[in-house]
């Protein structure tokens, strides 16, 4: 029995060690307790003095943040100073009567005083507030003539962000807002709390958004030695503030402004793409709103209005609206096909204007068919009977496994955002989509029939503008992707250096030249002898297209009032064309929301954005003052 | 008819027939004087310290269903929390959010969690567990396993790198290995060989783990970074007295000089306010905690439960210490909060979880001798 211990011993060992343990943190209380004593009784007149002397404060110098300019180096976002009137509550006394007597001295608007008690809500006792922004020269004359009546009233230079061609391309730039709650959060989690001290605003959407953390640049401190009431008394160091790196982006603003132009007053998207790059050179969302409204805290009407317009003008169409691509899918189904060795381009079938599946009859456009199809003729004519024995024939795994490799149905990663979440992924069918977006088991199930209409980019088949823009450069590029990108380079303002976002292809399809040729070569039809052949009539250079036209998908929370339902109803207009085919310079895609037959509105739209960006020919009309009006702005 | 006063009596009696009051009343003093600190170093808005009481509710419901659970329930939970912490430490590892260079956190989807915080409590679990089957043979071998099982998290965490974090659960871990009864010679021979290998250890640690340390011994190096902290931190205290400033006039804190005011430099705001009397008392609260933790583990019927109560206690005890010592400048910065007065609703609940454990070894004693 020797093995076994003795449970006696080892309790008296136990409490042994627990004196021990008791006498072991009794000392090291002790030793906290010597310190204590040495700091607070025996050094105690060292630190009461050091702590009296501790009104030095770290006052934050808040960079300038980085400017945005197009790919020619038009401005589109900048700051300017501008002189600010503030009051510090816990020095001005009743902020009541300090407002109403300085109303009599300075022009305070009800707005003004809205804002102020907005902000006065939300900011710490101590900070300076803002009663008026944007003072006249004048006007601060005036108050400094009055100064000694208002305590805790200063002005002061404040730099002002400014969007000096106001709404136009406003979805890709975003804006800057006021620090809220949440900005905080996502201040913290990225661990820049130190760099925010003194900043107020910063980006709420867009490019603002996405590239916050280049273009804040970093703040600098000014050591001040202040009075006990916290009155700074004079300077002692000063560490400036690095400016925020500028944004060159990959955007042309003319042919950005040229086509929103061009949109008038309807609803939609376009997305222009370098193929070769992936860079951005068009991304119009219509309606636009102007984005300086936001930049001091946008008043509620102001608010109330854009955000409860029928049109949704804050929405994003080209990363947030999800549209059934309708026809435009024609080109990458016949794609798929000769890929996947489903079909030749030879291989014709006889339409007589239907197809049959069960007992349900899908129609085509044209009554009594297009007679015998081939490929070719399928894309040119948009012919549907096609695409639904083709749909059929492939089954709607191989469809969703082609469409997906060309980045239909998933977020594309464009820069604009927080991160890729503000993006829509819209939707790629599937059967394991619709195991998953249904709950009850008997909606799961994918039935045949219904991958007939998928083949004509119909059913549940929903891709936002720049999946689309993105599959057609895709294919442009002859299978070689790129991930869609808005900015090009981004600008040291200090040293001048400039760090491109380099165009790294996402990857190589390896599609087969020959099968490339098949589709190209239709694409070039649609525009000679098909469906986009009045928009192009007389086009001097190759260009590939295709037309379509989808049935209404209401965006995501949008509502319509009763007396625009009509039109609401009205079909949605795509066209996506690239040119010249031989050596591609621009991919796109266009959707005109209600806009009928894509041939009538989208394919126009496209047409001139291709004169303009290939021939530098501006649409007739108001053309040459657009221009005029777009320079004017630059000299500001 | 039914007697609903009785009733009522004996659901009262049997709600709180767990619950330890010296152990409660303790705590609660201490909370109370960390609400009353979080309150003055977040004056500007009442909303950390709402949400802070919020956390001390959820707290404490927390060590009111562990009081209730039998030491040998508990003691079944010990190798798969153990197996659970293990398997999250690599999960980090290996798919960790990186913030600041650290990988620390793990993405459970809806929210993030540090799986260093399970070890705090399944490492004395495990060991406790370990020794307790092993009591009546135990021999030198057993030890040897028991560092075994010490280190393999102890390392996971260091690596992360959080080495505060790992120095506490290898504390805890420690303290088992001691109250088993690690032989002196073994524990002084670790001891000489920590000393000789300091060198060797100063070399593995990473820069800002080498700077922090530099900048206890001479904190005018770095005036603005971690320096900063401590300087101000001791300037606080320094200046407070032997009476302090008073509630809500302390310069150093509301003049913002004090950094992570209401989390880990929070005792600095208590010491400026409250002075050497104010800390005099604080210690002699955490002191009356940790006897009576002790006293709780003196008692205890189990092997099991003697060994994790002595860690647990002394795990509080660690916490305290290494605090305060660094925020008064004695020890080095490390990211430990002051238990029970940080701001922090994960660090409230690991620590009352240790409270609910101690209630449970306390109060389910009479019937194991039974």
């Amino acid at each position: 029995m020797g093995d076994f211990n003795n449970p006696e011993a080892d309790l008296d060992r136990f409490r042994f060690r627990l004196g021990f343990a008791a006498v072991f943190v009794l000392a090291c209380f002790g030793i906290l307790i010597s310190r204590f004593v040495w700091l607070q009784v025996i050094q105690h007149d060292f630190y009461q003095t050091r702590a009296e002397d501790n009104r030095i404060a770290l006052i934050p110098i808040v960079p300038n943040r980085g400017v945005i300019t197009d790919r020619n180096g038009v401005v589109l976002a900048h700051n300017y100073s501008a002189f600010t009137l503030e009051i510090t509550p816990s020095q001005a006394g009743s902020l009541e009567q300090t407002i109403d007597a300085l109303a009599e001295v300075i022009d305070i608007q009800p707005k003004d005083r809205k804002r102020f008690k907005r902000l006065l809500d939300e900011a710490k006792n101590f900070e300076s507030i803002p009663i008026r922004t944007r003072l006249s020269d004048a006007e601060v004359a005036k108050f400094s003539a009055h100064r000694y009546r208002f305590p805790g009233v200063e002005v002061k230079a404040r730099l002002f962000r400014q969007y000096p061609l106001g709404a136009v391309a406003s979805h890709a730039i975003g804006y800057i807002g006021r620090i809220t709650e949440r900005d905080l959060k996502w201040i913290e989690e990225a661990e820049r709390q130190a760099n925010y001290k003194g900043t107020d605003h910063i980006g709420k959407t867009g490019l603002e958004q996405h590239y916050e953390f280049e273009l804040h640049g970093e703040t600098g401190y000014e050591q001040v030695e202040i009075d006990a009431g916290g009155r700074a008394l004079r300077s002692l160091k000063r560490i400036p503030p690095v400016s925020g790196n500028n944004l060159q982006l990959t955007l042309d603003i003319k042919l950005q402004e040229i086509t929103e132009k061009a949109f008038g007053d309807r609803k939609g998207a376009l997305v222009a793409i370098d193929p070769a790059t992936g860079g951005v050179l068009a991304l119009v969302s219509t309606p636009t709103y102007d984005p300086n409204l936001f930049v001091d805290g946008i008043t509620p009407e102001n608010w109330k209005e854009l955000n409860d317009h029928p049109d949704k003008p804050m929405v994003n169409r080209t990363i947030n609206g999800a549209y059934p691509p309708g026809s435009t899918f024609k080109p990458f189904m016949a794609l798929a096909a000769l890929e996947m060795g489903k079909r030749t381009a030879q291989q014709a079938i006889s339409d007589p204007g239907f197809f049959t599946f069960g007992n349900h009859t899908f129609r085509d456009d044209k009554k009594g068919g297009h007679g015998v199809v081939d490929m070719y003729k399928s894309i040119v004519h948009s012919c549907d009977t096609y695409y639904y024995v083709l749909a059929n024939d492939m089954g709607i795994d191989n469809i969703a496994k082609f469409m997906g490799s060309i980045g239909l149905g998933q977020r594309t990663g464009i820069d604009l955002g927080k991160d890729d979440a503000g993006e829509s992924k819209g939707v790629l069918p599937s059967q394991e989509w619709k195991k998953q977006r249904f709950k009850k088991p008997e909606q799961q199930k994918w039935y045949a029939g219904e991958t007939i209409s998928i083949g004509i980019g119909q059913g549940y088949n929903a891709y936002t503008p720049i999946q689309l823009a993105q599959a057609v450069a895709t294919l442009a590029n002859n299978g070689v992707m790129f991930r869609p990108h808005l900015v090009q380079n981004i600008v040291d303002t200090k040293t001048g250096d400039k760090r491109p976002i380099e165009p790294k292809p996402l990857r190589d399809l390896g599609w087969k030249e020959k099968n490339l040729e098949v589709i190209h070569r239709a694409m070039i039809g649609v525009n000679k002898e098909g469906t986009g052949a009045r928009a192009f009539a007389g086009v001097p250079y190759s260009v590939g297209g295709k037309t379509g036209t989808a049935q209404v998908f209401s965006l995501k929370g949008a509502q319509y009032k009763e007396s625009a339902v009509k039109k609401n109803l009205r079909d949605h207009a795509l066209f996506i064309a690239y040119a010249p085919v031989e050596n591609p310079k621009i991919a796109l895609a266009v959707l005109v929301e209600n806009g009928g037959f894509g041939a009538q509105s989208a394919a126009p739209i496209a047409r001139m954005v291709l004169d303009y960006y290939l021939l530098g020919k501006l649409p007739a009309g108001a053309a040459r003052e657009d221009s005029d009006a777009i320079e004017e702005e630059h000299d500001e | 008819m039914m007697d609903i006063a009785g009733t009522l009596r004996r659901a009262w009696a049997n709600a709180i027939a767990h619950i330890d009051f010296p152990l409660l009343l303790i705590t609660a003093a201490i909370m109370a004087v960390g609400l009353g600190t979080v309150y003055s170093a977040t004056y500007d808005s009442t909303h950390r310290m709402m949400s802070q009481a919020a956390n001390m509710g959820i707290a404490l419901v927390v060590m009111w269903v562990i009081s209730r659970v039998p030491p040998q329930k508990l003691m079944s939970f010990a190798i798969p929390l153990y197996i659970v912490g293990i398997v999250l430490l690599v999960a980090v590892f290996l798919f960790g959010i990186k913030v600041n260079g650290a990988r620390r956190w793990l993405s459970v989807g809806f929210t993030r969690v540090q799986p260093s915080e399970i070890m705090k409590i399944a490492m004395p679990l495990m060991l406790a567990w370990y020794f307790h089957k092993y009591e009546a043979t135990l021999k030198l071998k057993h030890y040897g396993v028991a560092a075994l099982l010490l280190l393999v998290p102890f390392g996971l965490v260091a690596k992360q790198p959080d080495l505060g974090t790992a120095l506490l659960v290898g504390a805890a871990g420690f303290y088992v290995i001691f109250f088993a009864g690690l032989p002196w010679k073994i524990i002084v021979g670790l001891i000489a060989m920590a000393g000789a290998a300091a060198p060797v250890l100063w070399n593995m640690l990473h820069d800002y783990q080498q700077k922090r340390i530099l900048t206890l011994i001479d904190p005018t190096t770095d005036p603005l970074g971690s320096g900063y902290h401590i300087i101000q931190a001791t300037i606080a205290i320094g200046s407070g007295g032997a009476v302090g400033k008073g509630f809500l006039n302390g310069t150093q804190t509301h003049l913002e000089f004090i950094p992570e005011k209401h989390t880990d430099f929070i005792f600095a705001v208590y010491s400026e306010e409250w002075g050497l009397i104010g800390n005099a008392t604080l210690v002699f609260l955490y002191t009356l905690l940790i006897g009576r933790g002790l006293m709780i583990a003196s008692a205890a019927p189990t092997t099991f439960s003697r060994l994790l109560a002595g860690a647990i206690t002394l795990g509080f005890f660690t916490y305290a210490f290494i605090n305060m010592g660094m925020v008064s400048g004695i020890l080095p910065v490390v990211g430990v909060p002051l238990p029970f007065m940080s701001y922090g609703g994960t660090a409230l609940v690991t620590l009352f979880l240790g409270i609910g454990i101690l209630m449970s070894i306390h109060t389910h004693r009479m019937l194991v001798k039974k």
